[in-house]
């Protein structure tokens, strides 16, 4: 399992933005670098990572080589209904990386 | 003249205020960073470093091959490893030499758990130490008084001074003499070691002051030493000698 840190408040009240921060441990190998024998390293990037509410989409982010290993994301969303926020992070080499937790909205 | 006498007066009350409110001219290369990355390493959400963290808290309670994890001797790290980081490099007369805190981990591995000593700045290692100096975040640096050490921290110091590599620099040419002014973009810290292992932006990485020291020595384009080397443990003892009664702010970020 990948080593994945997400801070998101447990509680909040209904229609308050709240915001949620998500940081995975990835290499984010460009791809152009040449490694010590001086062939290319290839490209092993996260590509995307979604989040979502209840089953719901709430956040969706294409990642590119540009992005710096261990990216992190910190974006904002309306609390609706108590549930779940369940994240997932896709990207080369079959990398697959899932994450959720729970909040409860009144 | 009673003007002047009066201006000359002023001025050396002024100065020795100044020198007061001032008090320890030491700066940790935290406060010589922007908001944004004080901000980032601050907050454990965004602080990269605290992903190693987690994997060392995890390694903290593994068994190794003797059956044995660091939890069943140290118990909570949270309480037996507070102010750990901050007394190393100590003199340890299990291994009849001095170490830092990776080679005590790496001690207590071969001996107390039989496994095998984990590679510097293998991420097995630097996760562990991660999550000890964690425990001293906010801890003063407290180095041993110890006099086992003191022909250490002298060799250190003379380190420190010597002059070395193509650019005939030495560390103190940088961090006593020129700190807090520009090389290139960047501020030059005054070098004080309280935030190892950090979380360096230009490595991508977690890395520990030794990968640092090598930067450096790379930098002033001098042979850098094998990791192994005492040279580094030497560097290590005198700059926490420098540094001690500074607050721990590990794992740190920085540009």
């Amino acid at each position: 399992m990948a080593n994945v840190l997400v801070n998101a408040p447990k509680t909040a009240k209904k229609g308050e933005i709240v915001e949620i921060k998500a940081l995975i441990m990835h290499v984010m190998e460009t791809g152009y670098r040449p490694g010590t024998n001086g062939r290319i390293i290839p490209r092993n990037i996260i590509g995307d990572f979604t989040a979502t509410w209840n089953g719901r989409e709430i956040f969706r982010m294409k990642m590119s080589p540009a992005i710096a290993a261990n990216p992190f994301v910190s974006f904002a969303a309306i609390a609706s209904e108590s549930g779940t926020i369940a994240f997932r992070w896709s990207g080369d080499e079959g990398f697959v990386a899932e994450h959720q937790v729970s909040i409860t909205v009144t | 003249m009673t003007g002047l006498r009066l201006a000359a007066v002023l001025l050396a009350v002024f100065a020795a205020s100044f020198a007061l409110a001032q008090g320890d001219p030491r700066r940790s290369g935290y406060r010589e960073m922007g908001p944004a990355l004080q901000k980032m390493q601050d907050d454990d959400a965004a602080n990269p470093a605290m992903l190693f963290v987690q994997a060392g808290a995890a390694a903290w309670a593994e068994k190794a091959a003797a059956g044995k994890s660091c939890a069943d001797c140290h118990g909570d790290a949270t309480a037996s490893m507070k102010g750990v980081a901050a007394r190393y490099p100590a003199f340890s007369a299990e291994a009849g030499k001095p170490i830092d805190l990776e080679g005590r981990i790496n001690l207590c591995r071969t001996t107390h758990q039989q496994a095998e000593a984990l590679a510097p700045e293998s991420d097995g290692l630097l996760a562990l130490s991660a999550y000890v100096a964690l425990q001293s975040r906010g801890q003063p640096i407290a180095p041993p008084d110890d006099a086992r050490l003191s022909n250490l921290r002298a060799e250190g110091a003379e380190l420190y001074k010597r002059r070395q590599g193509q650019l005939n620099l030495s560390c103190a040419n940088c961090h006593d003499d020129h700190a807090g002014r520009k090389l290139a973009g960047a501020t030059i810290p005054q070098g004080h070691p309280t935030g190892y292992p950090i979380y360096r932006l230009e490595w991508q990485a977690l890395g520990s002051l030794k990968r640092r020291l090598r930067n450096c020595v790379i930098g002033m384009r001098a042979e850098p030493w094998s990791y192994d080397a005492a040279d580094y443990l030497a560097l290590e003892s005198f700059l926490m000698q420098r540094a001690k009664g500074m607050a721990m702010d590990a794992p740190g970020v920085r540009p």
